[in-house]
């Protein structure tokens, strides 16, 4: 398989991750757009480390994995966002029974 | 001694550190000790040094104290030149400053001790930036004195400032002597590119100097520097057309008129014209015009004074006039004419000044002297002291003023015979109009208030005894210079001076008069200068008040030929036109415009801008989607 399928398939993730972040107005899904967004990047990232590095690990053992690792430290992170964005959300349903962005314009004064 | 020639304008500079900074501790005596004292060791000082200099041998001295300017090829030494005519000027101001500061001791009694130490403060400044003007060894430190003096001159003219008349006479006088002022600084530029040196001694040494080994008569380049430095002249010795600021700087005290614009400092043009008599001589044309300027000069003064009925006003355009004169003894080739007659001037024309104080004091600040008469009775010193002044002024032998006024007009009539008879009107015009002033203020019946004539003393002894002193010095002053053709070789003051203005006679060559044209010119101009005399004091002995109004040229003369206004009409409101144009147009629309254009721009995009800012988080994603598409499209392209 060529490499070009993975680029695809994580722009195509990313693309509706984008629109759908701009576009959706629930909390929820826009939280959910942004996880394909981070996905979509790890998705890259790995298909590059696997496809493209083999040729380097001979070589430079250390290097090969590298793409993976931060992979890895992408998808920590964004568990962690994920706690405390689910928790915001709680939070905000608890306050305005509701998880409609737009609903938050209200802050800005 | 000469070595110490530093020191003579330093003690005025102390004198007016002390009595500057110390003015609200001073007492009133202890200000009087210093300004006048400082002024007393600078005369001593200059004494001793003329009668160094008066030696046959002794050639022009240069003192270098420091480098005051050095850039590229150019250098300029702060530097003291004493020779005859330095040491000449500093014995004047010395001399007549200290009597002028004795006096002043009692005449400004009454004011304030703070202000009475401000007054001794700018007077001993005074007296030192005229002493650096006369001791200046190249242009530029006399330029030092030149500016020094004028800022003096304003605040003495502005001394009581509460007055705005005042202060606009004041402010008259500056900006008047600024133009003066921008063409002498043109001249000393000019003076630097065409020759790379200002200094007196390179320029004209016999030996080697720049202009003596000059051959050409009237070049360009010489005749622009000596127009230029006669602009300078002009605004500082008040000729026409900078002369109007003279007759309205007496708004200051009497003993400041005395001082600086009757004594010294106007006479700082003729002292530099002096000095550069060689560039001078080499650039006729200017002399010509020196020569017109200061003939119509003297004229138009002296008619003015006909009218005036103001004291002091009389005598500022007497000074005018009489500056003329020297201005005429300059333009004809009469160096030493010129220089005898700002001795002579120095002399009679403060003891005038003085006198006229001495006459505002008794009458408790009244200047008129239509409101005056019979003085002569209440102050016997003061009306012969200025009874003396007036005959010295006037040119009736043996006073000085005779032989230092027929040395220039004999200069004049050598020169050209017209010339002689127009300045020979002139000095008729003198005669009469200071025999009117004293005829109206000293004879007749007392026309002043009755609260006035109970008033009416002669003034205390220390302004009796300068006014002795001058109105000896009237007398006598002019023995220094007795013309060849009365004594032979009597004319001492021509052999002092000889060493400055050799090499200028050496290339004029004025004619000789006969003998016997001489005397008959002396002895016609004497006869109608005391006839003119006689009859003005028979004119005026018993003057009334009269009610009517001056007719014809009686009103012109009375209005000063109106020039005030015309150059009211040429030059003031034009330039208050074009102010109002600039402001009303250039600045309320161009300049506030812009400023006030870019404000509103700013104010405009920025609500525009703030739009931008909803507080709707999908905008914001959206924009920076965007900004990372249009990143990567140029990403694409750039390469």
């Amino acid at each position: 398989m060529e490499i070009r399928w993975y680029i695809f398939l994580s722009v195509a993730l990313f693309c509706i991750g984008v629109i759908g972040a701009l576009t959706r107005r629930n909390a929820i899904i826009v939280f959910m757009c942004i996880e394909l967004m981070l996905n979509s990047v790890n998705l890259l990232l790995v298909a590059f480390s696997k496809m493209h590095m083999s040729g380097v690990a001979a070589k430079y053992p250390g290097l090969a994995t590298d793409a993976q690792l931060f992979v890895f430290f992408i998808m920590v992170v964004a568990a962690a966002e994920v706690s405390v964005g689910l928790a915001i959300i709680v939070m905000m349903y608890r306050n305005t029974h509701s998880v409609d962005i737009n609903f938050l314009n209200r802050l800005k004064n | 001694m000469i070595n110490l020639v530093y020191l003579v304008p330093l003690l005025p500079l102390i004198g007016f550190l002390i009595n500057g900074l110390a003015r609200n501790i001073l007492s009133k005596s202890f200000v009087s000790i210093i300004g006048s004292g400082v002024i007393l060791g600078s005369f001593f000082i200059s004494l001793l040094i003329f009668f160094q200099v008066r030696d046959e041998n002794f050639t022009a001295q240069i003192f270098s104290y420091f480098d005051f300017i050095s850039v590229g090829k150019i250098k300029v030494d702060f530097a003291f030149q004493v020779d005859q005519l330095s040491s000449l000027f500093l014995l004047i101001i010395t001399g007549v400053g200290f009597l002028i500061h004795v006096y002043s001791t009692s005449y400004m009694r009454e004011e304030d001790s703070k202000d009475f130490a401000r007054y001794f403060a700018y007077l001993n400044l005074f007296v030192f930036s005229m002493l650096i003007l006369v001791l200046g060894a190249n242009y530029v430190i006399m330029f030092i004195g030149w500016e020094g003096v004028g800022l003096c001159s304003y605040l003495l003219i502005g001394y009581w400032f509460k007055n705005t008349d005042y202060n606009n006479a004041a402010k008259k006088a500056f900006i008047m002597n600024r133009i003066g002022d921008l063409g002498f600084l043109l001249g000393i530029f000019w003076m630097i590119n065409a020759f790379g040196t200002v200094s007196f001694h390179d320029l004209f040494n016999s030996n080697n100097g720049i202009i003596s080994s000059i051959s050409a008569i009237n070049s360009p380049t010489l005749v622009g520097i000596t127009m230029l430095l006669f602009v300078g002249a002009m605004g500082k010795s008040a000729q026409i057309p900078l002369y109007t600021w003279l007759p309205d700087a007496m708004a200051g005290p009497t003993p400041v008129s005395a001082l600086i614009h009757a004594a010294t400092m106007v006479t700082a043009g003729i002292y530099m014209i002096a000095r550069s008599n060689l560039i001078y001589t080499h650039a006729p044309a200017t002399m010509t015009l020196v020569a017109i300027i200061g003939l119509s000069t003297a004229i138009l003064a002296a008619t003015i004074a006909l009218k005036q009925n103001d004291i002091k006003k009389v005598l500022a355009y007497s000074t005018v006039s009489q500056l003329g004169y020297m201005f005429l003894g300059l333009g004809v080739g009469a160096y030493t004419g010129a220089v005898f007659h700002v001795i002579t001037h120095a002399f009679f024309k403060a003891l005038l000044f003085l006198g006229a104080g001495s006459v505002i004091h008794a009458m408790g600040g009244e200047q008129d002297i239509r409101n005056m008469g019979g003085l002569s009775k209440h102050m016997r010193i003061t009306y012969l002291t200025f009874f003396t002044g007036c005959i010295a002024i006037a040119g009736i032998p043996p006073f000085s003023g005779f032989f230092s006024k027929d040395e220039i007009l004999a200069g004049a009539f050598a020169h050209n015979p017209v010339l002689y008879f127009i300045g020979l009107g002139g000095a008729l015009l003198t005669a009469f109009y200071m025999f009117r002033l004293l005829a109206m203020t000293f004879l007749g019946k007392f026309r002043g208030t009755e609260e006035q004539s109970h008033h009416l003393h002669e003034s205390p002894s220390a302004i009796t005894i300068p006014l002795i002193i001058l109105a000896f010095l009237s007398i006598a002053g002019g023995l220094v210079g007795i013309p060849e053709f009365m004594i032979p070789h009597e004319h001492r003051l021509q052999e002092f001076l000889n060493p400055i203005f050799a090499q200028s006679n050496g290339i004029l060559l004025n004619p000789e008069i006969p003998r016997q044209t001489e005397y008959l010119l002396t002895g016609v101009s004497t006869i109608l200068i005391l006839v003119t005399s006689i009859w003005a004091w028979k004119k005026y002995k018993n003057y009334q008040v009269k009610p009517s109004d001056e007719t014809g040229l009686g009103k012109v003369l009375v209005n000063k030929w109106y020039v005030d206004e015309l150059y009211d009409l040429i030059i003031v409101k034009p330039l208050k036109a074009l102010s109002l144009f600039f402001n009303n147009v250039i600045e309320r629309t161009g300049i506030d415009g812009l400023v006030n254009g870019v404000g509103r721009g700013i104010n405009y995009s920025s609500r525009q801008i703030r739009l931008l800012q909803s507080g709707q988080v999908g905008t914001y994603i959206l924009m920076m989607v965007i900004g990372v598409v249009i990143l990567f499209i140029i990403q694409l392209f750039a390469k």
